[in-house]
């Protein structure tokens, strides 16, 4: 017994480098047998806190990254949203009634595009040739005439604005049925010109200004403007005026295409009593 | 001796610290992982009883694998280059007489002698690291070519300490 403690006194280093490796692998080889050791399970708490710091002083320094991720992925879900989406069932107006052959429909859609500074200006919808629109269709907005579309593609129209020097529409007084042409001169966007008017009428400040529904663009009674100033007398017997237009150009927003659906009979039957 | 002994801790907590946080974490090249840990046992003081050094061995090998989730393996690589440790120093020590409390480092006795020192230390703790981490992989070439990169990278970290964080002794 005194030699084995003597033995163990003179050689500890070593038992103890033994005791401590075998430790050591004994640990090993019950790691590679059993996955989720006590050892695993006790120490968790420790470290799992410890690598939490470090895992968090991770992402920190990735932040870049992951806000560009998050960039990304928030810039996929937007593309997602309804609003970023064209409604593409429109609520077409259509009344059923047996009385009534439907003549207008009505098209809502908004302006994406809009300037009044030029001499002949243009505005964009957001409706196209997919819903409807063809070119030569009249646009009214809850304030009255806007324009003519001019040309379309499958989801979007340009449409000519009254502020455009190139634009006539048939306009009349509300009061007397009198009418007459109406173009917009460029200057002031909320004036326009209401031309050959017959000499003998009289004219007021404040007459309403409708359209007078003879082309087959505009629906008749679509408001125009009132009656500001007369402005020519008697030139060849006509007179002019200028009217202050009801729509606002500088806020237009929400507006209407108006289909014609009786527009290809009109003109047929018209250009056969021409020909005639 | 307080002193020592502080400083001793605050090392081990350092450098167990910084090889789960920072080291583990970058790894050079995909497969060099520095252990610079094991500069704790190189540092020991020259007095350190043979036993405490063992068992100061276990305990950081065991700290390191706590954190790395491979129990056994960094704690039996350790306690085996603590085990070598006095016979090296031994066989390498020279003629002059130390203070005990003195660490060994690059100023005590010069970079040639430092750097032969730990060298060993080093190779003999990282081979038998990779070794034993080769229970889990095959392919023994490669698992030598990683440990004498790693041992490369763990040499250049321990010089680039000696510089920078021990004083001059004299």
């Amino acid at each position: 017994m005194k030699n084995l403690i003597l033995f163990i006194l003179r050689n500890h280093y070593v038992l103890l480098f033994i005791l401590l490796e075998s430790v050591s692998f004994v640990l090993v080889v019950r790691y590679n047998s059993y996955q989720h050791t006590s050892f695993i399970n006790s120490s968790a708490a420790v470290a799992g806190r410890v690598n939490t710091v470090f895992s968090s002083v991770n992402n920190y320094l990735s932040l870049n990254q992951r806000n560009q991720e998050l960039n990304n992925e928030l810039a996929r879900l937007r593309t997602m949203m309804p609003e970023s989406s064209k409604i593409d069932t429109l609520a077409a107006q259509t009344a059923f009634d047996s009385v009534y052959t439907q003549q207008y429909e009505y098209l809502p859609c908004r302006v994406i595009s809009n300037s009044v500074k030029s001499a002949n200006n243009f505005l964009t919808l957001d409706i196209g040739s997919k819903h409807g629109v063809e070119p030569g269709m009249a646009v009214v907005s809850a304030m009255g005439a806007v324009g003519v579309v001019k040309a379309v593609s499958p989801n979007f129209s340009s449409v000519i604005s009254l502020l455009n020097q190139n634009l006539k529409i048939s306009a009349m007084l509300e009061k007397s049925g009198y009418f007459g042409s109406l173009g917009w001169e460029g200057g002031d966007y909320r004036i326009a010109n209401l031309e050959d008017l017959p000499g003998h009428i009289t004219v007021r400040k404040g007459d309403v200004v409708i359209t007078s529904g003879y082309s087959t663009i505009f629906p008749k009674g679509v408001m125009i403007g009132n009656v500001e100033s007369v402005t020519a007398h008697g030139v060849n017997g006509f007179m002019s005026a200028s009217v202050r237009l009801s729509v606002d150009f500088k806020r237009l927003s929400n507006v209407q295409v108006v289909r014609n659906l009786l527009k290809k009979e009109q003109l047929e039957l018209q250009e056969m009593s021409e020909n005639e | 001796m307080n002193n020592v002994l502080i400083r001793n801790i605050i090392r081990f907590v350092v450098l167990v610290l910084l090889q789960v946080g920072v080291l583990n974490q970058v790894q050079l090249g995909g497969f060099i992982n520095p252990y610079l840990y094991i500069l704790f046992v190189i540092m020991l003081p020259f007095g350190t009883p043979g036993w405490l050094t063992l068992v100061l061995s276990f305990a950081l090998g065991l700290s390191v694998d706590m954190f790395c989730n491979s129990p056994g393996i960094h704690t039996s690589a350790t306690v085996f280059a603590g085990f070598l440790r006095p016979y090296l120093l031994d066989s390498l020590m020279p003629r002059e007489t130390v203070e005990p409390t003195d660490t060994p480092n690059i100023r005590i006795f010069g970079a040639g002698w430092f750097v032969k020192y730990s060298l060993t230390v080093v190779l003999v703790h990282h081979v038998f690291l990779f070794v034993v981490e080769a229970f889990k992989f095959s392919s023994l070439h490669l698992i030598l070519w990683r440990a004498l990169l790693s041992i490369v990278f763990t040499m250049l970290l321990i010089i680039l300490s000696q510089f920078l964080f021990t004083r001059s002794n004299k």
